[in-house]
């Protein structure tokens, strides 16, 4: 305050001294963009973060403007979603970038989610960046599954009737909490709109927030890299990493680069392919919810089905809830389940290697799986497949204590 | 004020005392807040029972009605397929109906009915809450004798609603509560504590 008042009527240092004596402007853009520094050797699989960036401002933005025509309740839903698509103007495309931004959104997450498992990056110090992430990634389920509701249309309904179903096998108090998720003796327009509510403001928001912690913790510890190495340990005279630069204008020219090609693959998806065969808008959708007829065959949509397989892979209701619930929360326990002295694929031996190819091609078996019919072949299959899924994690700690790890180099290497 | 200067035990009474209060009033404030979630006044008037008449019904055939947003099958069964009912008992999970919550005491019979003609069942499968099926044809090489089965997972079920060992649900079709009005119509949602 004192050099405020000091400095009155005398303007020096123009407009940016005079915002930066009233807010942090100038020290936040040099401590997050232009002097924040991280590896230099970042490879492909260090785009998703801000692509998913990317796809958060795009779902925001196509939001808004949907629920600017689309009518939360049972009775208008379906037809409000019609009326958007053919007679609001460009509305199709609004909606078609919200609906594929939703497929996005998870292909986004799970490749970065994957790039944390090649390169360690949940490993100290950085326990609570991959906790906030799955925190992330469970608020943006969540979303997910509220959103689908909205059309109003049979999968709409019969997914929504199957996964609060799922809350019933909670002993003694099941049947309470699906009535208070519900809001009435069963889905219907109250759980309609509460859902509208927890889809454009709850969720949104507790989404924003975790996005801002998960980033001010990165940039507390510093990013990874695809070495594992602690850039930090190194510095120059000037204190800089010897291994580091610029997230300005370095990182961000990189990621300018990674944005285009997404909004490539994602504009060729919205204008050629927005249901994508029936897998990224499903076929069933395309009717009005019937409350008097589950649709034959009824899939979540693709990113739900790894989990959903293992669900359905159970013979038991409430041991089907809880495994299913366990296959979503338990990579939020892999800081500990790794006890690994390597963080990178890199240094480390056969045994992660090839745990992790088979955790991957699990992961895919499941996903394929949960989107078919629950013929007992299929059944049989999910649950070989559950059972590595589990393994994976479970057995952790043993098989990543006697993997042969080779030595951490100093500096970051330069990989081609 | 130096730090010898401190009650200590009184700060700490007062840390606690608040975020006791604290916690109490946020309790409190919690409450109406989650009893919005409940059903409303409006909700439950609209679950009010429905009559449903069942003069029409051949032997055979079956109806589906919605009672408070909730499918209820009425099948009207032949003689037959009363007779079949005891075919599986031992491949049932609850084949005396035992499990209280999932019918009326008036309907924990071999029938699971009032009149055995007449099964009114919730068309809701106990795993999640798919429509069961029907699939009345019997088909002896696979051991069916007729019921309702579950597209979303899988799950079986007899002429009753019995649940089939072995499949995701875990218990027999729920029977709601309901009464015969006249021989011709049914009450569903209402009962008179007795049959």
């Amino acid at each position: 305050m004192a050099r405020i008042e000091a400095e009155i009527g005398k303007p020096q240092g123009g407009f940016m001294k005079w915002i930066d004596d009233r807010f942090p402007l100038t020290k936040t853009m040099k401590k997050h963009v232009t002097e924040y520094y991280a590896s230099k050797n970042f490879n492909f699989w260090y785009v998703f973060g801000v692509l998913a960036m990317v796809v958060l401002v795009i779902q925001l933005l196509t939001g808004i403007f949907l629920t600017m025509n689309y009518k939360p309740s049972a009775a208008e839903a379906f037809a409000s979603v019609e009326y958007i698509m053919r007679d609001v103007e460009w509305g199709w495309l609004i909606r078609y970038m919200h609906s594929t931004g939703a497929s996005f959104f998870f292909i986004v997450v799970y490749l970065h989610m994957f790039r944390a498992m090649l390169y360690g990056s949940y490993k100290k110090p950085r326990e609570l960046i991959w906790i906030i992430g799955m925190l992330i990634f469970l608020v943006l389920m969540a979303e997910a599954f509220s959103g689908y509701l909205l059309p109003w249309g049979q999968m709409s309904y019969w997914g929504a009737q199957v996964i609060i179903s799922l809350f019933g096998a909670v002993p003694w108090i099941g049947e309470a909490l699906v009535e208070i998720i519900r809001g009435d003796y069963s889905i219907s327009d109250i759980t309609l709109n509460r859902f509208f509510a927890l889809h454009v403001i709850a969720l949104p928001l507790a989404l924003i927030g975790l996005v801002f912690v998960h980033i001010v913790a990165l940039h507390e510890v510093g990013s990874n890299n695809p070495d594992g190495i602690e850039i930090k340990e190194l510095k120059g005279a000037d204190g800089i990493p010897l291994d580091g630069v610029a997230f300005h204008p370095y990182h961000t020219s990189k990621d300018l680069v990674a944005i285009i090609v997404f909004l490539m693959f994602f504009c060729a998806v919205v204008f050629f392919a927005p249901e994508m065969g029936g897998y990224f808008l499903e076929h069933a959708n395309f009717e009005p919810a019937n409350l008097t007829a589950t649709p034959e065959h009824i899939a979540p949509v693709w990113y739900f089905t790894p989990f959903y397989a293992i669900l359905r892979a159970v013979p038991d209701k409430l041991w089907g809830f809880i495994l299913f619930g366990l296959s979503v929360i338990l990579p939020l326990f892999l800081p500990w389940l790794d006890r690994a002295r390597v963080k990178s694929i890199r240094y480390r031996g056969w045994i992660y290697k090839a745990a992790l190819t088979i955790f991957v091609i699990t992961f895919f078996a499941l996903g394929w799986l949960g989107t078919q019919s629950a013929d007992p072949v299929y059944v049989r299959a999910a649950q070989f497949f559950a059972i590595i899924y589990f393994a994976f994690f479970i057995l952790m700690p043993y098989y990543t204590t006697i993997d042969k790890t080779k030595p951490v180099p100093e500096r970051v290497v330069y990989h081609d | 004020m130096t730090e010898d200067d401190l009650d200590r035990n009184r700060r700490h009474f007062l840390v606690v005392a608040t975020a006791v209060t604290g916690a109490v009033g946020a309790g409190f404030a919690a409450v109406p807040f989650i009893s919005s979630l409940k059903p409303s006044a409006r909700a439950q008037a609209l679950g009010a029972p429905v009559e449903v008449p069942i003069g029409s019904l051949e032997p055979g055939e079956m109806v589906k009605v919605l009672w408070r947003g909730r499918l209820v099958y009425i099948l009207r069964r032949t003689e037959e397929m009363l007779s079949r009912l005891s075919d599986n008992a031992d491949k049932l999970r609850d084949p005396d109906s035992e499990e209280v919550d999932q019918q009326p005491g008036y309907a924990a019979n071999s029938t699971r009915s009032v009149r055995p003609e007449y099964l009114v069942i919730e068309g809701s499968c106990t795993h999640l809450g798919c429509a069961p099926l029907m699939d009345f044809e019997v088909r002896p090489a696979e051991g069916w004798s007729g019921g309702f089965f579950c597209p979303c997972h899988g799950s079986k079920f007899d002429l009753a609603g019995r649940v089939f060992k072995g499949v995701p649900a875990p218990t027999n079709l729920r029977v709601p509560p309901h009464r015969f009005v006249r021989d011709d119509l049914i009450l569903i949602g209402q009962d008179t504590g007795a049959a």
